[in-house]
């Protein structure tokens, strides 16, 4: 079995080489042929699935080593894999919510006609995603979220016409490439302690290392998974981000890309259970993050921005419940499956939504959509309900006991998590009401284009009507049934892993699990986030359930308007970090001009200079090459000599 | 007369023995069937172009070409399986070719060089329609004097030189044996056997006659000067031990041999050993282009027709590091404290020198030129380090950069204008704008050559130079290391160029060639990259083969 990890990272990335390398010939079959390899893709992982459930709990973990690149004295770069059961519900999470996205973007992209590169930068990010889920260490991690970065841009600019989308591309990759820097350094300090880069042997000696370059250590991993995963302060990429199709959206923001972040993070838990200033600073970061994401999604008016919002303040639960430590490990991960499924479904409903909208993103001119596109309705409705974790559905499940484990971690800190835990389960509900009401309830605030002479096309894509009105319709099959798909998952998934603390056993030889001191009971938590939610949700029904919803946004509160410029990051960066850079910059190239160059410059003239003068030997004439040979052969015979003299 | 090993060259030549005693030699066919086989397919070539008409001739010799050199592979790779490689390896033909691990490998690295350069050769899609039909880079008759009324006759009757093919062949037979040669006639006589069908290749070019035949004219002096410095080498080490054979002289080098009384005055003369010794050495360096016994390269790699001149550049240097290993390491190792030392010296002078002179040229036939003499020197590094790890990572290196060298020229072969193969550097300007396909292939390349990572390029410095420095020559690494900074200005310049720069209004286009290039380029760029993302496998192949049979 274990000889099939290598073909489950494979199949997308023989898909990604065939379609980006076959041209235009495959053009017409592209996308299927991408299609069908991350289901091939999906096909293995589920039987290497099927085959880890049937072994005893201490014998899962498969190991699978390709080869070495380059070893060297103690240097070992290894193109290994280990699958165990973290991995393994990340490979089924990015193969099945990938291969639902390919078949949705089947339809989406339908009228691109680069839809074939499209589908080989799709293969591209899955076969990045799973390599970096994979690694049986650090190294070949790395590879892989470089991949994930390089894929990301790509998807991003994708309609890279747009200069909106080019920039959102080069934003996204240079705030990632601060985040990369940490986890770069971080690696680097890794070896230098341990003398190696794989998981196991790092992990086993890891308390033996200082204290004081663990935190080190923990602290710039946790650099480099802000940056992937969006958290404060490497957040300002996710926003920009929306640029990219819609489908690329679904693919980031639930099964790649950001679930990296909380991967690192949680499969360094030995590194970090073992510096607890670290660990407090993951927490941190996630608190600040959940706090951050949700007031941003609150005043967004933009649907797929507002979904960005809350993906930043649910990876930021994640990112808290890692920072738990083994109390709140198992949560992150099962969290993080539950948001794949839900926040899969609600973007493809919004990209759903746009495509019959005429790609329309303000929600202000959206309303009463429900009649017309009942089965984006429902699956974005019951998406919707998940994330705000109703009961029964997914996301109270996963949700609660993120909040829950907030508590348990004792003490002021604890008492603060949790609050701000619960807090966010209140403004989630907020804002979350706020898009579904805007979108689907009260009335319609867009002008519906005149009946067009023959029956409404069903195809999707980019269309254009007289006068650009949109008229509202459901989409073809093949991007509702991933959705249905989805929002099933986002309705059982959650119960099912709780069954019986399934989802802990499952995963508990991996992360551990440790259930912690919870100063109050599970069911006055829930009771207290029911209390919550509750007041959300009416909140957000009668601001814009009862009332008339404004075609144009009202001038608003200092905070809504901060919150609509996503409280000001980006002018924060610009201020500090782009005005700030540029003194560097500046002071740096006159130091560059003054030092560096003039002896750069000297060898690079000098260089030049010896090659011109060696070159005028290069005569043409036989009789000086010849002069030149027999030259040479005397100096070698009386230097043979000289030697033996010597 | 016992105690002197006799071979297939000495026995008939030894007045004591009388004349009715000479034995049959035994020549074991079935270990030499990988040459055999080359051999008979360059006389079958040599027969289609007396006997086919000339219409068939082109699609047989290809045939014949294609079909015995994969002949050869699959005798070379029954060979190795057989265990020839290690346990089984011995010293065929009467003591004149060995059959060992470093011939097998560099013989198969050699007849998949020349299996991807004879699709080059073959290439008939690239030049414009002469009179209707489809040509090749070859010369339309080979004897006809430039510009004369007879060459235009050759053309208008739209003649090919399809002699090429067993030229092609010869030369890799001679080239297959000079890695193998175990005694120094056979080096002789397989030296001459792979320079003289070189020679006649390269003045056969289609554009550009007059250059072309001046290179071959210069290869041809220089090349016959070297050989008579080689030969001039050979008596004198004859002289020093008596004997021609490489165990032989070994032995008497370590003192282990048994004294002919008749040669007793004059044998173990050192000074014969070391004038000898370093001649024949001298003659396999210029075969190798170490400076400064490079100077033909760029001329000659310039003139060339561009195939052959991949060909050259990439099966020559196997061939003739192959004969300078086994040399060194066979016949010599006894006196590695007298070479070492000046082996270093051309090593670093053929590495700063390369590296240095390329920085100014503009023609990128001659920068590749240059950058096989940089290379030359990086591969010197792992030569002289003098130890398994030594041979094995010359191997890797000589199979990696072969592959590249073949690609890049191939690529060259695909730039052209109205006056053929657009080689100055200014006209390759923004062709990344223009063709991204082809210079993001020849970017590869030049990152190989470069020695960037993940290209076959960094995984061979990486092999010689950690050679080098386990054998203590650190100044030499440091030294080369140096060298592949200057010399990754020079390729990275050149990416730069294609892919940073406007493109010049009327410049070249990128012809579109047949499946035959496509093959070739693709084959070199599949094995730029297997060799440098997972090289671990042929290192470990080289690994094996590393032991020379004595």
């Amino acid at each position: 079995m274990d000889h099939l990890i290598g073909a489950l990272v494979g199949a997308p990335l023989l898909g990604a080489g065939v379609l980006l390398a076959g041209g235009r010939r495959l053009d017409r079959a592209g996308h299927w042929i991408g299609c069908l390899l991350a289901a091939v893709s999906f096909a293995l992982g589920a039987a290497l699935f099927a085959d880890m459930l049937g072994k005893p709990t201490g014998q899962r973990t498969l190991t699978s080593h390709l080869f070495s690149w380059v070893p060297v004295g103690g240097f070992r770069a290894d193109v290994a894999f280990q699958l165990d059961q973290l991995s393994m519900t990340f490979v089924l999470l990015i193969t099945g919510v990938g291969t639902l996205i390919h078949i949705y973007s089947v339809g989406y992209m339908a009228h691109d006609e680069n839809r074939r590169r499209f589908f080989g930068y799709l293969n591209l990010f899955l076969a990045a995603m799973l390599l970096l889920v994979l690694a049986n260490n650090y190294l070949l991690l790395y590879a892989g979220w470089e991949g994930v970065g390089l894929a990301s841009y790509l998807l991003i600019g994708f309609w890279q016409h747009k200069p909106s989308a080019a920039t959102a591309a080069k934003k996204a990759f240079i705030v990632n490439r601060v985040g990369d820097m940490g986890l770069s350094i971080a690696i680097m300090v890794l070896f230098t302690t341990f003398g190696t880069f794989s998981f196991a042997p790092v992990f086993a000696h890891a308390t033996s290392a200082s204290q004081a370059k663990l935190t080190v250590v923990g602290l710039l991993l946790l650099l480099g998974a802000c940056g992937k995963s969006a958290q404060v302060p490497l957040q300002s990429w996710l926003g920009d981000a929306m640029e990219g199709p819609t489908p690329v959206s679904a693919l980031i923001h639930a099964a790649t890309m950001v679930t990296a972040g909380v991967y690192l993070v949680t499969r360094s838990g030995v590194i970090f259970n073992a510096a607890p200033t670290a660990q407090l600073a993951v927490c941190v970061v996630g608190a600040v993050t959940l706090m951050f994401g949700a007031i941003v999604g609150c005043a967004k008016d933009d649907i797929k921005k507002a979904l960005a919002g809350s993906t930043m303040s649910q990876i930021g639960y994640m990112m808290l419940a890692a920072g738990l430590g083994p109390i709140g490990y198992v949560f992150a991960i099962m969290h993080l499956v539950t948001h794949g499924f839900f926040k899969a479904g609600l973007f493809l409903g919004a990209g759903s939504v746009m495509h019959g909208m005429n790609d329309e993103v303000d929600m202000r001119k959206y309303g009463g959509l429900r009649g017309y596109m009942p089965i984006t309705y429902v699956t974005f409705g019951l998406g919707y309900l998940a994330i705000i974790g109703f009961p029964g559905l997914s996301g109270f499940w996963s949700k609660d006991k993120i909040i829950e484990a907030a508590f348990a971690k004792g003490g002021t800190e604890g008492w603060i998590l949790g609050g701000v835990a619960l807090l966010g389960a209140g403004i989630t509900a907020y804002y979350m009401t706020r898009v579904m009401v805007m979108t689907f309830f009260g009335e319609r605030r867009w002008q519906p284009a005149p009946e067009p002479d023959t029956a409404p096309s069903v195809e999707p894509g980019i269309e254009v009507h007289p006068g650009d009105l949109p008229h509202p319709h459901e989409s073809p099959k093949v991007m509702t049934i991933p959705m249905i798909v989805l929002a099933v998952g986002s309705v059982f998934a959650g119960g099912l892993f709780s069954i019986n603390s399934a989802f802990v056993k499952w995963l508990q030889p991996v992360t551990g699990h440790s259930e912690g001191h919870s100063p109050v009971t599970t069911g006055e938590v829930t009771a207290a986030t029911l209390v919550v939610l509750a007041v959300g949700v009416a909140l957000a029904w009668a601001q814009y359930g009862r009332a008339p919803v404004p075609v144009t946004a009202p001038r608003g509160s200092l905070l809504t308007r901060a919150a609509r410029r996503d409280l000001l990051q980006d002018d924060f960066n610009h201020v500090v970090l782009v005005r700030g850079g540029e003194h560097l910059t500046r002071s740096l190239v006159y130091l560059d001009h003054s030092l560096v160059d003039g002896a750069v410059n000297g060898t690079a003239a000098s260089v030049g200079g010896l090659s011109a003068r060696l070159r005028q030997v290069q005569n043409g004439y036989v009789r000086s090459y010849a002069v030149s040979m027999l030259g040479g052969t005397a100096v070698l015979v009386a230097a043979t000599l000289l030697m033996r003299a010597v | 007369m016992t105690g002197i090993i006799h071979s297939l060259w000495t026995t008939a030549a030894d007045p004591a023995l009388p004349l009715d005693r000479i034995p049959t030699p035994k020549i074991e066919y079935a270990q030499l069937s990988p040459v055999l086989i080359v051999f008979g397919a360059a006389v079958l070539g040599v027969l289609v172009e007396a006997l086919l008409p000339r219409r068939g001739r082109y699609v047989a010799q290809l045939g014949v070409s294609v079909v015995g050199l994969a002949a050869a592979f699959a005798a070379i790779v029954a060979l190795a399986a057989d265990g020839y490689a290690s346990t089984k390896s011995h010293i065929a033909a009467m003591g004149a070719v060995a059959v060992d691990g470093p011939a097998l490998f560099l013989q198969g690295t050699i007849v998949l060089v020349a299996l991807v350069a004879a699709f080059t050769f073959a290439e008939r899609r690239l030049d414009p329609l002469v009179h209707g039909r489809r040509v090749d880079s070859f010369a339309a008759q080979g004897a006809a004097v430039p510009g004369s009324e007879q060459e235009q006759r050759a053309v208008r009757a739209g003649f090919t030189t399809t002699e090429v093919f067993p030229l092609l062949l010869f030369a890799v037979a001679g080239m297959m044996i000079f890695p193998a040669a175990n005694d120094l006639l056979t080096l002789f006589v397989s030296l001459e056997v792979f320079s003289l069908p070189l020679y006649l290749l390269c003045a056969l070019a289609r554009r550009h006659r007059l250059l072309s035949q001046e290179s071959a004219v210069k290869y041809f002096l220089l090349g016959a000067f070297s050989s008579a410095i080689l030969l001039f080498g050979i008596a004198l080490l004859y002289g020093y031990a008596g004997t021609i054979s490489y165990g032989g002289i070994a032995d008497v080098v370590s003192g282990t041999a048994r004294m002919t009384p008749a040669l007793a005055n004059t044998t173990a003369n050192d000074a014969l050993l070391l004038i000898g010794g370093s001649m024949v050495v001298v003659g396999l360096l210029f075969k190798v282009a170490a400076v400064p016994f490079h100077m033909w390269t760029p001329d000659v790699y310039q003139g060339a027709p561009t195939p052959v001149t991949g060909f050259m550049a990439a099966a020559t240097k196997v061939a003739a590091f192959g004969a300078l290993l086994r040399l060194l390491y066979v016949v010599l190792p006894g006196l590695r404290w007298d070479w070492r030392p000046v082996m270093w010296g051309v090593a670093i002078a053929t590495m700063v020198i390369g590296a240095v002179v390329a920085v100014t040229q503009t023609d990128v036939k001659r920068l590749l030129a240059y950058s096989s003499i940089a290379h030359a020197g990086f591969i010197l590094a792992g030569v002289i380090a003098v130890s398994p790890d030594g041979v094995s990572s010359v191997l890797f290196y000589l199979a990696a950069y072969s592959f590249v060298t073949l690609g890049a020229f191939a690529v060259v072969t695909l730039v052209r204008d109205a006056g053929g193969e657009a080689t100055h550097l200014s006209r390759w300007a923004g062709l990344g704008r223009r063709s991204p396909l082809v210079a993001a292939v020849f970017a590869v390349f030049l990152l190989a050559f470069a020695g960037i990572p993940l290209t076959s390029g960094f995984a061979g410095k990486f092999a010689v130079f950690k050679a080098a420095a386990q054998a203590g020559a650190v100044p030499l690494v440091i030294v080369g290391v140096i060298s592949s900074a200057v010399a990754a200005f020079f390729y990275i310049r050149v990416i730069v160029l294609m892919f940073f720069s406007e493109p010049q209004p009327g410049g070249p286009s990128v012809a579109v060639p047949s499946p035959l290039t496509v093959t070739a380029i693709t084959a070199g760029a599949v094995m730029t990259l297997v060799l440098g993302v997972a090289p671990q496998y042929f290192l470990d192949l080289a690994g094996k083969a590393s032991v020379f049979v004595r």
